[in-house]
């Protein structure tokens, strides 16, 4: 090529134009208005008083921001047939069961499949793979007359269990510890005599933080976002989620409130993101599906 | 390990019959299952079994109170031939899907893309700002607030502002506008898993191809995208689709959160809505295995072709 290379330094520079790099970033900024205005939208919707929130034209800034609607929150929570506590302490309790079953099961299953050979491996995990095609709602009908089957219709169980099973977190994992536990370590830890149990536990899992925080992310955000649910009947067994539902729904007067509750909800996986982002895109690096 | 050396040994495959070599590897492995039995049993009864349920079912006029009928495949005639609110569903779903599945799926890839080359701070804050409001919930009533039917929702206010209309639009009672905006919202949230494997996938990238490329003649970031960078994310493009499918179909409940359900005129029924009105409200379990078979046979097969057409990046 007689194209001569530009170099800074040793290192060469590539191919960029800066007419291309201002039309990427206003493209993304564009984009990133997009995305992030509604949210925006939500919290400063949290923050105005009753005579802002009815402004017309609604104003994109709050002029004296004020937590009332969150008191007020709290006020409609107290009033409530079903005490709001028992709707937050659902969505908790759900959401940390699932979760926490989804990490034990997941993890020793993706363990299995990752670094064990056994005849029938490869059409289980693909049977999996398979799984992550369609989407759960089409099995909604038949997986309520599994649950009544089981009885399990109206409990906390119709939920938690049936979520202990999410191949994704299980399917990341398993694609994790193909590349980051070394066959090696394993090897050596059963030489010294430790059970494939024991190697799972002490050596493989340890090896893969990341693959576990990506796995609770996934599994979390299902469950607490988890709204009303065709398998739960009871008021008391409701989730928080679906209450702001109703709140929200209940029209202009809760708006105020309604945001609040919103913003309530979304600030846990938000939070829970932040905290562990360089560790689930680290996990996702391998989250690759061969063909 | 408990096992005795004898039984632990690795059989030659050619000393014994297949069926017995398989039948040794297993009792060699029994740690294996053991470990993936808790998992494996509960994805068989809840999500397998499940499916195998509604094909049977949909053979059937089930209707959760009396014994079933043998029905053949009557039901998915009366879907196709009898059901003008199916068939509806059936346009409506994959409009829907044929519009965010790729739409999304674009757009998670262009601006990994895009933001691959902010510095890493910088980098962080824009992934978040991006994938937030896949993780929270139902933040998307917000659209609901800003597309509200009265003149303080923020669309009406504007437009009314600039005199465009005089009268607030009802928004999400309207059919002509329902589709397109549970279409927007859908979009809105649907920067998921797949945008992060994506962001993920580009920064796998080792640099140094890109400067060999340069070497090579490659001549534009385009070109890069195209002979580089995708085909060696070949992995993460075929993970992203498979989400992207499947999320595509799976907007149900962003549409009834914002339009009630059933929506106006039908407006924004889709496959999964006909799904539920049958299985959970008329309890017509029979009738509605069967349009969870028609479903679930779209989806299959939606992806099995996406996978051959991904194949063909880069070449």
């Amino acid at each position: 090529m007689s194209k001569k290379l530009r170099t800074r330094g040793h290192r060469v520079v590539l191919n960029r134009s800066a007419g291309g790099d201002t039309g990427i970033t206003i493209l993304l900024t564009i984009m990133g208005l997009f995305m992030f205005i509604p949210m925006y939208y939500v919290v400063i919707q949290s923050l105005k008083p009753l005579d802002e929130l009815f402004m017309f034209p609604p104003k994109f800034y709050v002029m004296s921001p004020t937590f009332e609607n969150f008191s007020d929150l709290f006020t409609l929570m107290s009033d409530s047939w079903v005490p709001f506590s028992r709707y937050i302490f659902n969505t908790v309790f759900i959401t940390i069961c699932g979760t926490l079953g989804n990490l034990i099961f997941a993890s020793m299953a993706a363990y299995s499949l990752a670094k064990l050979r056994f005849p029938g491996r490869n059409a289980i995990f693909q049977l999996i793979v398979a799984s992550l095609m369609f989407h759960s709602t089409v099995n909604q009908v038949t997986h309520f007359i599994i649950l009544s089957a089981f009885g399990w219709i109206d409990t906390y169980l119709s939920i938690i269990v049936p979520s202990m099973a999410t191949t994704i977190g299980l399917y990341l994992m398993k694609q994790f510890m193909e590349t980051s536990v070394p066959d090696t370590v394993l090897e050596s830890a059963r030489l010294d005599g430790a059970s494939e149990f024991r190697t799972y536990l002490i050596i493989a899992m340890p090896m893969v933080k990341p693959a576990w925080l990506t796995l609770i992310i996934e599994c979390f955000k299902t469950l607490w976002n988890s709204g009303s649910s065709i398998y739960i009947h009871s008021e008391e067994l409701k989730t928080f989620n679906y209450a702001i539902q109703q709140i929200v729904s209940g029209g202009i007067a809760r708006s105020g409130a309604g945001a609040a509750a919103t913003v309530v909800m979304m600030l846990v996986p938000i939070l829970v993101f932040v905290l562990n982002q360089s560790q689930i895109i680290e996990t996702m690096g391998s989250s690759g599906m061969k063909d | 390990m408990s096992q005795t050396p004898e039984t632990n040994r690795p059989v030659k495959r050619s000393e014994v019959s297949k069926l017995r070599w398989t039948w040794q590897e297993m009792k060699n492995n029994k740690t294996a299952y053991f470990m993936l039995a808790p998992f494996f049993l509960l994805f068989i009864i809840f999500t397998i079994l499940p499916v195998l349920l509604s094909m049977i079912l949909s053979l059937t006029d089930f209707n959760m109170l009396e014994m079933p009928n043998w029905l053949g495949i009557s039901n998915f005639i009366r879907l196709f031939l009898n059901d003008d609110i199916f068939l509806l569903a059936c346009q409506n779903t994959l409009i829907f899907a044929a519009i965010t599945g790729p739409v999304s799926y674009l757009l998670s890839l262009l601006i990994a893309w895009f933001i691959n080359e902010l510095p890493p701070k910088l980098r962080s804050v824009v992934t978040l700002i991006f994938y937030a409001p896949s993780i929270s919930g139902q933040v998307y009533l917000i659209w609901k607030t800003l597309f509200s039917s009265d003149s303080y929702g923020w669309a009406n206010a504007t437009l009314m502002d600039l005199g465009i209309i005089s009268e607030p639009i009802l928004w999400f009672q309207n059919a002509d506008y329902v589709m397109p905006l549970c279409i927007v919202v859908a979009l809105w949230t649907s920067l998921g898993t797949a945008f992060l494997s994506f962001i993920a996938g580009f920064q796998t990238i080792d640099r140094s191809m890109y400067e060999a490329a340069a070497v090579d003649g490659i001549k534009n970031r385009w070109q890069e995208l195209w002979y580089i960078t995708l085909p060696t994310m070949r992995p993460q493009l075929m993970f992203g689709a498979v989400l992207a499918i499947t999320n595509s179909f799976g907007f149900g409940a962003v549409v009834d959160a914002l339009c009630g359900f059933p929506s106006v005129d039908y407006a924004a029924h889709t496959i999964m809505h006909h799904l539920n009105d049958y299985g959970g409200q008329r309890y017509e379990i029979g009738y509605a295995s069967a349009i969870a078979v028609v479903l679930f046979v779209i989806m299959y097969s939606c992806n099995v072709i996406i996978k051959k057409a991904l194949s063909k990046v880069g070449e």
